[in-house]
């Protein structure tokens, strides 16, 4: 006998467990489903948390949730070979009662989720696979088919939630496969070391973390940036750059990486650690225009599935926890008024979602993607060797009139890149930054 | 062990803290050996043990007793004068015709009945899977403390047995006590002690002690024992020279340069766990702590990286060669020899290097 | 028929971590799985009550988030589940263990069905030790089968079971009664994956939670470390080598840099002259190939 649901959800990834926490909690009878083994087992990210998101969904989570270090200061690094020029903004007004980010480890933070998801009434199944939608004859959406004998269960909604390949909504012809330039690959490793020393060498104390976000010759002209974040007892590393570009430059990742970690900059942040992880996977880059249908008869896509992640900010998991949570929302609401969840009904979430922070911050972006791919060059080779050149410049003391070092500092500048193409760089950027 | 790990234990524990050892363990007296013999054939890791517990015995200045269970006849007299050459001072023996094959119970009621009538304070058995098994039962009817798979053993200064053992998947040792409780047992994997010399030494002691069990007493039959067909099963643990393989390797196939400098040399070969759980290799291949233990002369290992689960298992060679393309792999932290170079490069010509110069040697025996 | 298999959570051992300073276990991020071993044992026993009509339960002692081993241990198909926990049983060792065990065991017995077979794993990969299978068997008076590579023959009425015993050097052929305790060998089978509506039963499956009392255990100072007689009195890390190895390379004189051949005369030589008797050790075993 096949089993009925009020709506079944694919993935337990953020975009997931807020759905299906959303939907469990007012009372709707709700089934999960996850192929990797345990929640979070699949799941790969820095992993920085935005608390505000999180407490609209569960108030007091600080209470007992898997949480690393709360975050009290943020580096910028332009790297070139042998040197980066940086920005650092520590605050401690950041150390407050209700921090507002945290790293975290995923594995942990969403095995603590989904426990949380469970005693709001849903059932979680993991390494449960969902290979196709059934789909009745007028195409409407009425459940899912598993990899598991008399694998078929039925429900009134599918969320799709099953991350930023979305290979479900693509063989069910819900939407096109992301393009290779609308999406970056990422690589990271954690890097176990004691406590102390990590404490040592950010300058932290107690649970206050930093992060470093990295650009320039790291990712070989490349669009891509790089990261370390600080957890508890480790460090999590990682850099990214988008396919289409890999594709192009023909190097492996892993050799990119690589090259981050023994940068000069960075290998002593990282001596003496143990290396426990590495795992790849794809982030959706391509903002307001490559975001896809949201909704039909009987699904709804969220998270990563619908490209919903502000790569400026990287505020991917923030985006599927609000996209998540307004999918379970407007599900519950319609089963709440007895409405049937077509297509046009569904359409709910859309409008919450264009109402919301996500729609709006991704629309501001809009032309920031654009913009990286046709000036990769200059954004992460010629602009970082430049900032090097110049700061080295600055600060050498070599008995070279001050006056002269400028002169030589604005030829290279000059000679690197035409003056209009620099200034013209800089407009562009700053419209599609605003 | 549940719990094997608990670095301290809280106080007020009944074993915790060391009290006077109470009045009726106070007579316990001696080591002994389980002397493993089934079929007319001794279990070499019994000899080791015998080494081990001669220098526990010393220790404490009492005797070493061999314990040999099994049906009445000349192979049980043949072990007992053998373990006499190992160094046993007296051997007990329980013959009886329901010992002829292992069997859980005859076992274990043999053995406890030996321990309660003469109470030693150290009982020692092989880590195989007959020790194991023996070992499990006694310790439970006996209500005492069993330490599996030991890599050390010693007596500390106020004369109880200090055994340790891998703990944590083989990342971290510890060391175990039975404080109040006799006898302390312990079982050991084969190849962990190097095997004591044999001297030619007439039997000390034989004590015979009877079995009060008849075969109707026995519930479990044996129908029949079918011996492992592969004869030239890897006689890896006991062998002389090894050269083994790891990951580095990058692929099965370059595995028979492996193979290749091993029958060079005579040699076994074995490798690293990744390349059975790869399917690369046989089980019986694996070094290593949860694979065998080696004490070869020379020890060659070609792209491994030298993790102490690894490392536990061949520690014992005499000279261990590495080859490893990363000067810091860990290998080379308790490697004698290091090389550092690709093994698919250096491996053909050290098989031919090692070929030219063994038949130069041949060719000069020959010729005298 | 009812079988009782017993599973331990275990933190997967490869992933552990020890604190270069410290020396003690950092067990952040390390993540926990069923006992591999343990698996065996549980497909073993779904394979008979398939074959043979009964119920499978699963015991495991140990935190409460134990509970999670359990549940997935039900989504292959087993019947029921109980967790064994309570304070008292911190610190066990192997006879605190087995004690425990085998008093939830009979309890089971007494409470759903009778027991006719106990199923171990060969052992854990943290205790590593094998001796708890052993132990409950000689409390319960079961008869002891360990390193069974598989039930070859069952007669309930007659209460008979025969098994394939791993030997040393051998395969043992062994017939005994009901009820037994089984320890199964790894590789011998393959978990099964559990169909869907095994899943969904075993994620609304009520856990059975019994506390020390609950199992029927009246003297607890029995259980734990005040029942255990083994104490661990130091933890510590295996220390490194004083000399690390003297490295062999590739000789000045070689004819061209880089040359392996001259590197590996270097490395025969260097061998040999390490260890001198080994050149007439290795021709003799040379020869006898
Ligand atoms: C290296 C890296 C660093 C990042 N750093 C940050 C950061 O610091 N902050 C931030 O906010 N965001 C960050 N992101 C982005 C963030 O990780 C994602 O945007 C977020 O995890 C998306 O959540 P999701 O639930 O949509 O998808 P996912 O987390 O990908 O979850 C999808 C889930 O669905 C499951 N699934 C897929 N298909 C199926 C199927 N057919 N059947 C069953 N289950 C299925 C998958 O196993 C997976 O668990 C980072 C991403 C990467 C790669
Ligand atoms: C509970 C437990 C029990 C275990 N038991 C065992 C055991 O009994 N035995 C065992 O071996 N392991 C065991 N392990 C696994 C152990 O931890 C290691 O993972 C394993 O030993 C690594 O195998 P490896 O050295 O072949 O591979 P790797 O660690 O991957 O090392 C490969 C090495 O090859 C080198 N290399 C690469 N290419 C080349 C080349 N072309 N030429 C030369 N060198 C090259 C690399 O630098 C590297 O050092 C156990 C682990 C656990 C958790
Ligand atoms: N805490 C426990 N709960 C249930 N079963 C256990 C427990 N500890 C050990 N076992 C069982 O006993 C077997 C041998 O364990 P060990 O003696 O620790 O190697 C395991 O494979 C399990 O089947």
């Amino acid at each position: 006998m096949t089993e009925k649901f009020d709506a079944i959800v694919v993935g337990a990834g953020m975009a997931g467990n807020a759905a299906t926490y959303t939907m469990a909690k007012r009372g709707l009878k709700v089934l999960q489903l996850e192929r990797g083994e345990y929640p979070g087992s699949k799941n790969v990210q820095g992993a920085i948390l935005y608390a505000a998101q999180v407490e609209k969904l569960i108030p007091n989570f600080r209470e007992d949730a898997p949480l690393e270090r709360h975050l009290i200061e943020q580096r910028f690094w332009m790297m070139n070979e042998n040197s980066h020029t940086g920005l650092h903004y520590r605050s401690d007004e950041f150390n407050e009662e209700k921090p507002n980010r945290y790293t975290i480890v995923r594995s942990q933070f969403d095995r603590w989720f989904s426990k949380e998801i469970q005693a709001a009434g849903a059932l979680v199944l993991t390494e449960t696979t969902v290979t196709e939608l059934i789909k009745d004859q007028k195409g409407r959406v009425i459940g899912v088919r598993t990899d598991r004998a008399d694998g078929e269960v039925l429900a009134d909604v599918v969320v799709l939630a099953e991350g930023v390949n979305g290979l479900l909504g693509t063989r069910a012809g819900l939407r096109e496969r992301p393009k290779r330039e609308n999406v970056a690959l990422a690589v990271k490793e954690m890097h176990f070391l004691p406590r102390e020393t990590i404490e040592a060498r950010f300058n932290l104390k107690g649970d206050e973390g930093a992060v470093i976000e990295a650009a320039g010759t790291i990712s070989r002209g490349m669009a891509g940036m790089g990261f370390i974040y600080t957890n508890r007892e480790s460090i999590s590393i990682g850099l990214g750059c988008l396919v289409s570009d890999f594709a192009r430059v023909q190097i492996a990742p892993y050799e990119l990486l690589e090259g981050f970690k023994k940068h000069p900059s960075v290998a002593p942040l990282l001596e003496g650690s143990e290396v426990k992880e590495y795992a790849g996977h794809l982030i959706p880059e391509g903002g307001y225009r490559a975001v896809p249908q949201l909704c039909g008869d009987g699904w709804v896509v969220a998270g990563d599935a619908a490209q919903l992640n502000n790569a400026v900010h990287r505020e991917g998991s923030n985006l599927a926890l609000a996209s998540g949570q307004m999918a379970g929302e407007t599900i519950a609401e319609l089963k709440a008024n007895g409405v049937a969840p077509t297509a046009r009904n569904l359409g709910l979430y859309k409008t919450r979602l264009m109402e919301s922070f996500v729609m709006k911050d991704l629309k501001k972006y809009k032309d920031v993607p654009g913009l990286l791919h046709h000036n990769t060059q200059n954004f992460f080779l010629t602009y970082p060797q430049l900032v090097a050149k110049a700061m080295e410049n600055f600060v050498r003391v070599d008995g070279t009139p001050k006056l002269e070092k400028e002169k030589r500092t604005w030829k290279d500048v000059v000679s690197a890149r035409s003056l209009g193409g620099i200034v013209g760089d800089a407009v562009k950027m700053a419209r599609a930054w605003r | 062990m549940a719990e094997t790990a608990k670095p301290a234990p809280a106080a007020g524990g009944r074993a915790a803290t060391k009290k006077e050892l109470p009045e009726r363990f106070k007579n316990h007296k001696h080591v002994w050996v389980f002397i493993e013999q089934e079929r007319g054939h001794v279990h070499p890791v019994s000899w080791e043990l015998m080494g081990a517990g001669r220098i526990l015995a010393d220790k404490l200045k009492v005797e070493l007793a061999g314990v040999l269970l099994g049906a009445p006849g000349e192979d049980t007299m043949a072990a007992a004068q053998e373990a006499a050459c190992y160094g046993a001072d007296l051997v007990y023996t329980v013959s009886n015709p329901i010992l002829a094959d292992y069997r859980n119970e005859p076992y274990t009621k043999a053995l406890t009945d030996l321990v309660e009538t003469f109470k030693p304070e150290v009982l020692l058995l092989g880590a195989t899977t007959l020790g194991r098994d023996l070992a499990g039962s006694v310790a439970t009817t006996l209500a005492t403390g069993l330490t599996a798979d030991c890599t050390g053993l010693e007596i500390d200064a106020d004369g109880s047995l200090a055994a340790t053992r891998p703990t944590f998947g083989g990342s971290l040792l510890c060391t175990i006590y039975t404080l109040n409780f006799r006898p302390q047992m312990a079982t050991v994997r084969p190849r962990v002690m190097p095997m004591p010399a044999r001297v030619e030494r007439p039997l000390g002691r034989l004590v015979e002690h009877p079995l009060a069990m008849v075969e109707e007493d026995v519930v479990t039959k044996v129908l029949k024992f079918i011996p492992d067909r592969d004869q030239n099963k890897s006689n890896l643990a006991y062998a002389d020279v090894v050269v083994a393989g790891g990951l580095g390797l990058g692929s099965p196939e370059n595995f028979q340069l492996v193979t290749q400098l091993a029958s060079v040399l005579g040699a076994e070969y074995g490798c690293s766990r990744p390349l059975v759980q790869k399917g690369w290799q046989p089980a019986d291949r694996q070094i290593g702590q949860t694979g065998k233990t080696i004490r070869p002369k020379l020890y060659i290992a070609a792209g491994i990286s030298g993790a102490i689960q690894h490392r536990v298992g061949v520690e014992g060679a005499d000279l261990i060669v590495a080859i490893n393309t990363d000067k810091n792999a860990p290998i080379f932290d308790f490697a004698h020899i290091g090389v550092v170079a690709d093994a698919l490069h250096l491996l053909p010509p050290l098989t031919e290097a090692f070929r030219r110069r063994i038949s130069a040697h041949i060719r000069d025996r020959i010729a005298s | 028929m009812h079988i009782v298999v017993c599973i331990k959570q275990v933190p997967d051992s490869a992933q552990i971590r020890v604190h270069p300073v410290t020396n003690t276990i950092m067990r952040q991020g390390v993540p926990t799985i069923i006992n591999p071993y343990d698996l065996f044992a549980i497909e073993e026993a779904l394979r008979l009550r398939d074959k043979h009509g009964g119920l499978v339960t699963i015991l495991t002692m140990g935190p409460p988030m134990a509970e999670e081993s359990l549940r997935k241990a039900l989504t292959f198909g087993a019947d029921r589940a109980v967790l064994l926990t309570d304070r008292f049983f911190a610190g066990s060792d192997t006879l605190a263990t087995s004690f425990a065990l085998a008093t939830a065991v009979k309890k089971i017995g007494e409470v759903f069905e009778p027991v006719d077979i106990v199923f171990t794993g060969k052992q854990t990969i943290d205790g590593d030790t094998a001796q708890v299978g052993p132990g409950i068997a000689k409390r319960l008076r079961l008869e002891q089968l360990t390193y069974v590579a598989g039930v070859t023959g069952l007669d309930l009425a007659g209460r008979t079971i025969e098994v394939e015993r791993r030997a040393e050097g051998g395969v043992q052929a062994l017939k005994t009664s009901l009820p037994c305790l089984i320890t199964m060998l790894e590789g011998t089978n393959e978990i099964r994956r559990g169909s869907m509506p095994d899943a969904l039963r075993a994620a609304r499956a009520e856990i059975v939670t019994w506390s020390a009392k609950d199992a029927g255990i009246e003297d607890v100072t029995r259980c734990g470390l005040r029942g255990s007689p083994t104490v661990v009195k130091r933890v510590f890390a295996p220390t490194p080598r004083s000399e690390k190895a003297k490295f062999v390379e590739v000789p000045k004189d070689a004819a061209k840099p880089g040359d392996k051949g001259a590197l590996a005369e270097a490395l025969v030589e260097s061998i040999f002259a390490h260890h001198p008797s080994l050149e007439a050790d290795i021709t003799t075993l040379a020869r006898g190939y």
